[in-house]
């Protein structure tokens, strides 16, 4: 077994008292809880910080866990003789368990020797888990293999931590931050109570080029600047497909030229839209032929792209 | 041990969940979702008839709620407004998200 530092996880001393395990706890949760804190790292600091706190703030498991002794973190260890049965648990047994289960198996240890032993009722435990899939697996929907290290009780009802692979059909209809259920693919209920649930988080690879709001989705669509004067049909990429999209004469720069139900699918069925952005691009290089065919436009126009400065500020004069 | 692919079923407005249904699967009891509703967190598809039944966005906000209670020790009062503030910063974040989507990625 490996031994974990929980007073070092908190960040107090062995000797704390319990009103400044507390208070370190409370610290940490607010910077680490996944729900409030922006951290990536969050999740799996706050995973620590209130395994910590779960068996410090209880006087009888911080005896334990007290008795255990003192070592390096990841360091391993075993528990004293006798150390289960002085805390409640006749039948324990450390082997290659986890510290966490281990305190869950004093508790465990102390209901089996209680009234109504071994018939007590308990459901699964929810899994929680993110996918991160690409925008066409989201459109088209998909299969991912989601491997977790779930607890899960023994025939003696102890708990341990065991790898689990999960097959999950995402079906159409994802985006980012949308959530599935997958009823009674949680952990096992004891006694006949309900299996957990799967809930998993969708969350979206960045596309070279498609951006996603929602089901909709942009496109920056690149113009020639005759293209965007004279209009043009251009082929646009989706993810179904390309299309043909008809661009209206005097189509301006950020100009947004919808293309109805090409975006995400949507759970209910329907589907999002495409917006392509217009960008008026100027050739990089122009042929002397070109630079002439400029100069004649230059000549003949009398258009004024900044004709509103003089409108918008006001001379001193 | 590889199982069986799984059904899946999206939370969103289109699914929805009776009372003791998002009691079963929140954490919460029939009483306290209640006074979840007194509090504004959640708020019932029918709240003028009974039994009341909810979106599965619901599901996913009581149970942040069950989690902050736990986590901070909160009462349902307490809980019910973190979660309307988390509910704030998640809908300014869609704002923020789709805003940045619609500009150009060279200026993004």
């Amino acid at each position: 077994m490996k031994y974990k530092d929980y007073y070092g996880i908190l960040g107090v001393e062995r000797s704390a008292a319990a009103e400044d395990i507390k208070k370190a706890y409370r610290k940490l949760a607010r910077k680490y809880h996944p729900d409030v804190s922006s951290d990536p790292k969050g999740e799996e600091k706050f995973k620590e910080v209130a395994e910590a706190y779960e068996t410090l703030k209880n006087p009888e498991k911080r005896a334990a866990y007290d008795q255990l002794g003192s070592y390096p973190p990841g360091q391993d260890f075993q528990p004293p003789p006798d150390w289960g049965k002085q805390f409640g648990d006749s039948q324990f047994s450390s082997g290659d368990i986890d510290l966490a289960d281990l305190f869950a198996g004093l508790a465990a240890g102390r209901h089996r020797a209680g009234p109504g032993a071994g018939h007590m009722r308990m459901p699964g435990q929810d899994y929680e888990v993110t996918a991160t899939i690409a925008l066409e697996e989201a459109y088209r929907g998909t299969d991912v293999e989601l491997n977790l290290t779930v607890p899960e009780h023994d025939e003696k009802g102890r708990l341990h931590r065991v790898p689990r692979t999960f097959k999950v059909r995402i079906p159409k209809g994802a985006t980012e931050g949308q959530r599935l259920r997958l009823a009674g693919r949680g952990g096992k209920g004891l006694n006949g109570a309900r299996d957990g649930d799967l809930y998993l988080n969708i969350a979206l690879h960045p596309h070279p080029l498609f951006r996603v709001s929602g089901h909709d989705l942009y496109l920056d669509l690149p113009l020639a600047p005759w293209e965007a004067v004279l209009g043009a049909s251009v082929e646009v990429p989706t993810l179904g497909g390309p299309v043909r999209l008809k661009v209206p004469p005097d189509t301006h720069a950020g100009q947004q030229l919808r293309l109805s139900r090409r975006g995400l699918p949507k759970p209910n069925g329907k589907e999002g839209d495409l917006f392509a952005i217009a960008q008026i691009v100027v050739p990089a290089a122009t042929s002397e032929r070109e630079r002439e065919l400029f100069s004649q436009l230059a000549a003949a126009s009398t258009f004024n792209p900044r004709g509103h400065f003089q409108q918008e500020v006001k001379s001193e004069s | 041990m590889k199982a069986e692919p799984a059904e899946a079923v999206w939370l969103t407005e289109d699914h929805e969940f009776a009372l003791a249904e998002l009691a079963e699967l929140s954490g919460w009891s029939e009483a306290e979702l209640r006074e979840l509703v007194d509090y504004g967190a959640v708020t019932p598809l029918n709240p003028d008839s009974s039994p009341w039944v909810f979106s599965g966005k619901c599901l996913l906000t009581v149970r942040t709620a069950c989690r902050l209670r736990i986590s901070f020790d909160l009462d349902p009062h307490g809980a019910a407004l973190m979660v309307a503030l988390l509910d704030r910063i998640h809908d300014l974040e869609a704002q923020l998200g789709s805003l940045r989507a619609q500009l150009p990625r060279h200026t993004r």
